[in-house]
């Protein structure tokens, strides 16, 4: 089985980080970006804190479409729908970039049911339980998406996508992601052709990573 | 500046487009094939699970884009605008070669009684249900061009319910991948009759064509070996080189015009550049698929004919029908995936005819591989959609599952159509095609019986665990439209005649699934084919006898 393998799992804790890759990448470019600013302040002696923050305020925005707590609240929601166990999950593998990027492609026409939904469900979550999701106990978090998948919502504040409409969306687009080509954002390093254990590309001994 | 005048204009270069192209080159005719999409090759999506034939939630590999909307009813009896990556717009495709290029290819010939349907069963109430004009028998010699001229690989040997023919098949079958062996053994312990599959790719090199290699994934996709056979690599090259034929891509049709004599005159068309263009010619040939081609005829207005070409009698783009495919999925202990592709090796062919209590019925046939995210959806009813039981799943039966699909033979239903939206153009400024209808009950009822055969079949295979999949009453249609211009010998109640010619206007043929008047309980392709070839012999005989000038 999949799930034994010990090369998935190394990778998996290797990816430990619970913060999505897409994070660990920007604030790589963020560091270069101030550690230039540390060598051009030292150059002319302006490196004050006033520039630092200047540039960071003006640092190119994590996410093409989404807001960061929106992108916050979506990353946790695909999460449960393929969470990670012994190999990567929804997060690890970034589902959230292939939404993002395919949000401003061929998904174009889903942008205002992510951006209504998204704030529906975050009122839902703060009318119901009281906090928001991402502060649910984990079995709260499922628990909590059942009843959106269910239709079981405050339908005052699911004005349209419905609360269903609303998760069959984010169900669909996260198998994409986990489950479709790399290329598109997803499935990062391979991660579910290797639990499945798939050869990837498909042409004999060109394979890139052991199966499972 | 007008173009110059061709013998014949042809519509779609699809499995029946490409074949009278081919047909009419080859009996000397100038030939102006036009194609609404482009070439396309492997190279540009290779094997993407999101954006292929099957999967089209990233957009349409194989064409049309977003330029050429359709309107479909809804379930609320309202319209919806649908794009043709959607469900509801029962796309096949746009390039050239159409369907052809991505295609599962299975290549097979419809038996006796898909011909006799009604006098063999009778029609249910509120179906259409009526028998062809025209015979197996003479089809055959044109089923026969179809399979040498294109490549097919098959026997049919052990298959006692397949129709007569005169000449085997030109390459030999594949052999069966490991959930074919697993399911020939356990059909020949029900006392069926399995056989190999007969398919349209190669099983060894084939008129300069490689042989197969196997892919993964070929149903959805185009073949990266060129050991897939459409139209695009086989007669439409064969159509080029013999100089009579000049291919158009991007080449929209508006309109066919008729005179006030009820002759057909040529083809309006949007060139690549967006140009309004006048092709005249001596015959049209209209072969965009069931849908495209009756949205042509039916934009084609003329004196004579003010409803649309051939609709004196208001049957252009009625009929609409494709497949109701059932079947059964089955879960095994053991691992059943080999990766040796396509996937679908075998099929049985007991239960087409015979079924007692329903009409016709369908070939069972397992099928083709399942990329993960298809198979992310493919579950038992009342399993978990998501989470970790999900994944589990994944894991666990990926490796492990067969699944049997049967094409179910559908009852016309007048009211399943095509009509001209009132409201809404594509990009060229013209009407769009709108569907409405559904489904007649008594599929369901076959998609039961056959279902259950299925699921028979899994559970002597050794599955521990099956369920069924059954027909829904939506409208059908898809890659495999078929029924909207039907040929008949009566001109009150079909389109065409036994030719593909349609009544009351000599010189404009249909070559495509339009003409199927029932469609069979497999997959239609050869028959288009066969077709194709029958209307294109009519065409040349009627040609080299002085006709249609």
């Amino acid at each position: 089985m999949a799930g034994n393998d010990n090369r998935v799992g190394a990778d998996a804790v290797k990816n430990g980080d619970p913060a999505p890759a897409g994070r660990t990448a920007l604030s790589r470019r963020a560091v270069l970006k101030l550690g230039m600013v540390g060598i051009i302040g030292a150059a002319v002696g302006a490196g004050s804190t006033a520039a630092f923050a200047r540039l960071v305020r003006t640092a190119r925005p994590r996410y093409r479409f989404f807001s960061e707590a929106e992108a916050g609240l979506l990353i946790d929601i695909c999460e449960q729908i393929i969470p990670r166990d012994d190999v990567p999950g929804a997060t690890d593998t970034g589902a959230i970039n292939y939404i993002d990027r395919q949000l401003c492609g061929a998904l174009r026409r889903h942008r205002q049911a992510y951006r209504r939904g998204l704030e529906s469900f975050r009122r839902t979550c703060l009318q119901e339980y009281r906090m928001p999701f991402q502060d649910l106990p984990a079995p709260g978090k499922i628990e909590a998406l059942r009843a959106i998948e269910a239709g079981r919502a405050p339908g005052a504040l699911w004005g349209g996508p419905s609360a269903q409409e609303f998760f069959n969306l984010v169900l669909a687009h996260t198998m994409q992601s986990f489950y479709g080509s790399p290329r598109h954002g997803g499935n990062r390093d391979y991660a579910s052709y290797r639990m499945l254990g798939l050869d990837y590309p498909q042409v004999v001994g060109q394979n890139r990573y052991r199966k499972a | 500046m007008a173009l110059k005048h061709v013998n014949a204009v042809v519509v779609g270069s699809g499995a029946g487009g490409g074949v009278v192209a081919k047909e009419l080159s080859d009996a000397g005719l100038s030939v102006a094939l036009l194609e609404r999409g482009d070439w396309v090759s492997f190279e540009t999506h290779g094997q993407d699970e999101l954006i292929n034939q099957r999967t089209t939630v990233l957009g349409n590999a194989y064409g049309p884009d977003d330029r050429s909307p359709r309107v479909v009813e809804n379930a609320r009896g309202g319209w919806d605008i649908v794009m043709p990556n959607e469900g509801g717009y029962s796309n096949n495709a746009a390039c050239v070669g159409s369907g052809t290029v991505s295609y599962g290819a299975m290549a097979w010939r419809y038996m006796e009684k898909d011909f006799r349907m009604r006098s063999t069963y009778g029609a249910p109430e509120g179906s259409t249900l009526e028998d062809w004009p025209i015979s197996y028998a003479d089809l055959e010699p044109f089923y026969e061009k179809a399979e040498w001229e294109v490549g097919v690989s098959g026997d049919m040997s052990a298959n006692p319910f397949t129709p007569p023919r005169r000449r085997p098949y030109p390459m030999p079958a594949f052999p069966y991948n490991r959930e074919g062996v697993i399911l020939e053994a356990a059909a020949r312990r029900l006392g069926l009759h399995p056989f190999p599959i007969p398919m349209l790719r190669n099983s060894a090199p084939y008129g300069g064509r490689n042989a197969c290699v196997h892919n993964r994934y070929c149903c959805g996709f185009a073949c990266p070996n060129n050991a897939k056979n459409g139209t695009w690599n086989t007669v439409i090259p064969r159509a080029l080189a013999t100089g009579n034929c000049a291919l158009r891509t991007h080449s929209i049709a508006s309109e066919v015009v008729v005179d006030d004599r009820g002759r057909a005159r040529g083809v309006r068309y949007f060139d690549a550049d967006g140009r309004a263009q006048y092709q005249t010619a001596d015959l049209v040939v209209a072969s965009g698929g069931a849908i495209e081609t009756a949205r042509l005829l039916l934009n084609s207005k003329s004196r004579l004919f003010p409803n649309g070409a051939g609709n004196r009698y208001d049957w252009v783009g009625r009929n609409l029908q494709g497949h109701a495919y059932c079947g059964a999925d089955g879960l095994f202990e053991e691992e059943t995936f080999d990766d040796v592709g396509p996937g679908a090796t075998i099929a049985v062919s007991d239960f087409n005819h015979g079924n007692p209590g329903v009409r016709g019925g369908a070939a069972l046939c397992n099928e083709f591989i399942r990329p993960p995210y298809g198979f992310s959806g493919m579950r038992p009813p009342g399993s978990p959609a998501w989470g970790k039981a999900h994944k589990d799943y994944q894991r666990r039966f990926f490796k492990r599952s067969v699944a049997v699909r049967c094409p179910v033979q559908e009852m016309p239903v007048f009211d399943a159509r095509i009509q001209i939206d009132p409201g809404v153009r594509d990009s060229w400024g013209i009407p769009v095609a709108r569907l409405s209808g559904e489904r007649h009950p008594h599929d369901i009822e076959i998609g039961r019986v056959i279902a259950a055969r299925a699921e028979d079949w899994l559970r002597e295979a050794g599955a521990a665990f099956t369920w069924q999949n059954l027909p829904g009453r939506g409208l059908s249609g898809g890659q495999h439209q078929a029924g909207t211009c039907r040929m008949g010998s009566d001109p009150r109640t079909s389109v065409a005649n036994k030719f593909g010619q349609v009544h009351d206007i000599d010189n404009l043929f249909i070559a495509d699934a339009s003409l199927h008047v029932t469609n069979g309980g497999f997959n239609p392709v050869l028959t288009i084919m066969a077709l194709g070839f029958w209307v294109g012999s009519h065409i040349s005989e009627g040609w080299k006898a002085g006709g249609f000038r």
